[in-house]
């Protein structure tokens, strides 16, 4: 499956789209299928996130996650500093880190 | 150290009010982010993995108490409360808002700094060695000449747009403390036979992807000349240098499919053109800058005895400080490689710390070194006990300068949006590793370098030991590389063969490290006895 991320425009912070905004969990990600160009096109144009592009995931246990070691970083923060880590929307949800 | 003019000062504030209007129209939508993004670049603003990362410049690596608190307030104010000292003697700040980085250029400002042409294809921060004006075996303080470069370079119209970036190293001393070779220019200050004070100029080195050493290119160029030879370096270069590929377009490349001497030769005739156009600096205005680095108000007389009654202190007192030019004072290292850290984080509490103790103890001098750590160049032997106490008590005092723990290593796959695989781990894990000082003391002097990415920022080329992270099928994966230095022994390091996972790397690490010891002679660093008897025996306890 697909999934769709950027940065947000103001803040850098890395955000996914949910079917209907952006969001900074990852596990509120939405499969994109074939709506991924036209969502894609109009977020461009409404310029808010920049670098929009289209991210390989999975569902797993925890919920939605990146395939690749970098998107998955990118989605939870840097692995040696666990303080910096974005936490997760849900606690009880676990804890992914890789 | 240099303090800016009212021209100085007018190029920073104007960029700032410039960039302050590109920011506000690129939050109000007024531009793409197509149209944005070499903006930001030219400010040292980049999109990284998790958001907003600023290099903020440091030149030739020198720093005043003043700086280095705006450093540890906008660590504070402005990011997560740490800074990341850089392989360029720069810092970074990994999680900056785009709506906040004009106020942060302001405040930066204040201080005579600016993130100005430390990104683009431009000629970037100039480098030098850390030791600058306090080493006992220069020659003459670089500064100067560097900071004539920097001046020069500074929105340089014809030079703004090279085929790719550009990178000067300057020292003054034959001991290579700023990996000068690999650069794309590195310059030497010498004296000829008369005694006359000179560049040695070397063009076309670097590491990246594909790593050279920068041949001579010219043995003595009168100091008077200094930027005319540059500007003839560099005009050959934005000619010749290949546009159509990013991969081929550095001056290393240019050097070595022209070959030297046919550069040489198209840098000799430029070079006569332009001894015609007055473009040097006059000797008076060279003159101006060097006051700027005289010596600080050294005392005369004091002792050069240490109290060595405090066994930690001693450990660190051997490997940590550096002799000075002057009896009585020595040239004290802040390694930023705790066990447990991260290479070259500090927070916003030891940056602030480091310019009290730099206040106090270093006539207002401190130093980024291209290892990420931090020096205080000009202590009073006397004092070194008190300031290893308050390092000490702030984290700040591990004694492993030039060890084995003392990595070099990149930001990685934990927040640069170009590697494939993550350093800081790796390098906690080596460091955990050897973390018995007496371990680490008996393999001696070992320059370990890992980058998370074949760009190399983390200098793997030039490690005694080289550790290189690849993405092998979505996996991290590590090359070990044996036989590179950076100093005045220049030499690239070789692959040993198959890479290894992130335990792996560790346990052949260990690995080399036996078989150092097992083969060493009488004084011979890691590297001698690599050179001496060659990689196979390497290999062999690696692969079998």
């Amino acid at each position: 499956m697909n999934i769709l991320t950027g940065n947000d425009l103001k803040t850098g912070d890395v955000v996914w789209w949910t079917g209907e905004a952006w969001s900074r969990h990852v596990s509120d990600a939405a499969e994109m299928g074939e709506n991924a160009p036209d969502v894609m096109a109009r977020e461009i144009a409404a310029r808010t996130v920049s670098d929009c592009y289209l991210v390989d995931a999975e569902r797993t246990a925890e919920g939605i996650l990146p395939v690749h070691i970098k998107e998955k970083i990118r989605a939870t923060g840097p692995t040696v500093r666990p303080d910096l880590k974005l936490a997760p929307p849900d606690p009880a949800a676990g804890n992914w880190v890789i | 150290m240099y303090k800016y003019d009212n021209y100085d000062q007018q190029m920073v504030d104007t960029r700032v009010a410039e960039f302050r209007d590109q920011v506000e129209r690129r939050l109000a939508g007024k531009i793409t982010e197509d149209q944005f993004k070499p903006l930001r670049l030219k400010n040292g603003l980049y999109l990284q993995l998790h958001a907003y990362m600023l290099r903020v410049a440091v030149p030739y690596g020198t720093l005043n108490s003043e700086q280095m608190r705006m450093l540890a307030h906008i660590a504070r104010k402005y990011d997560r409360d740490y800074g990341h000292f850089t392989t360029r003697q720069n810092i970074q700040y990994n999680w900056i808002k785009l709506e906040d980085a004009p106020d942060i250029l302001a405040d930066l400002a204040t201080v005579e700094m600016h993130a100005i042409q430390t990104s683009g294809n431009c000629i970037r921060n100039i480098s030098s060695d850390q030791y600058a004006g306090a080493a006992a075996d220069e020659l003459v303080d670089p500064r100067p000449y560097a900071e004539l470069l920097r001046q020069w370079s500074s929105f340089h119209p014809e030079f703004n747009y090279l085929p790719r970036k550009f990178k000067f190293a300057v020292i003054a001393a034959d001991e290579d403390r700023a990996a000068m070779r690999l650069h794309d220019i590195g310059i030497q200050i010498v004296k000829n036979d008369t005694g006359e004070i000179g560049a040695r100029y070397y063009a076309g080195g670097g590491m990246g992807r594909t790593p050279m050493i920068a041949p001579l290119i010219r043995d003595f160029v009168p100091i008077a000349e200094l930027i005319s030879y540059a500007e003839a370096i560099l005009r050959v270069y934005n000619r010749y240098g290949r546009r159509d590929n990013k991969f081929k377009a550095r001056i290393k490349i240019l050097v070595h499919e022209m070959g030297a001497e046919p550069f040489i030769a198209e840098v000799e005739e430029e070079f006569k053109h332009l001894k015609g156009l007055n473009i040097d600096a006059p000797a008076a205005e060279l003159e101006r800058i060097k006051a700027y680095f005289a010596d600080p108000l050294f005392e005369a007389g004091l002792p050069d005895e240490i109290d060595r009654s405090d066994p930690d202190f001693a450990v660190w007192l051997d490997q940590n400080t550096h002799p000075h030019k002057r009896p009585g004072y020595a040239v004290a290292v802040i390694s930023l490689k705790p066990t447990d850290g991260i290479p070259g984080d500090a927070s916003s509490a030891q940056i602030d710390l480091m310019a009290d103790l730099a206040e106090e103890y270093s006539f207002d001098e401190l130093r980024v070194t291209h290892a990420q750590n931090i020096v205080l160049p000009h202590v009073k032997k006397a004092d070194l006990y008190a300031i290893w106490q308050k390092l000490d008590a702030a984290g700040l005092a591990t004694p492993n300068l030039d060890l084995i723990s003392d990595i070099i290593a990149c930001p990685g796959l934990d927040y640069c949006s170009l590697a494939n695989a993550r350093s800081i781990p790796v390098a906690q894990k080596i460091a955990k590793r050897f973390a018995d000082i007496d371990r680490q003391k008996e393999l001696g002097e070992l320059k370990l370098k890992i980058s998370g990415c074949i760009n190399a920022c983390g200098h793997h080329h030039a490690g005694h030991i080289g550790i290189l992270g690849v993405d092998r099928k979505g996996t991290e994966n590590y090359q070990l590389l044996l036989g590179g230095s950076g100093a005045e022994d220049v030499s690239l390091a070789k692959i040993t063969g198959p890479g290894f996972d992130e335990d792996g790397i560790v346990d052949a690490v260990e690995k080399v490290t036996e078989v150092y010891l097992g083969a060493r002679e009488e004084g011979e660093r890691f590297v001698d006895t690599y050179r001496r008897v060659g990689i196979d025996p390497f290999k062999e306890a690696l692969y079998g």
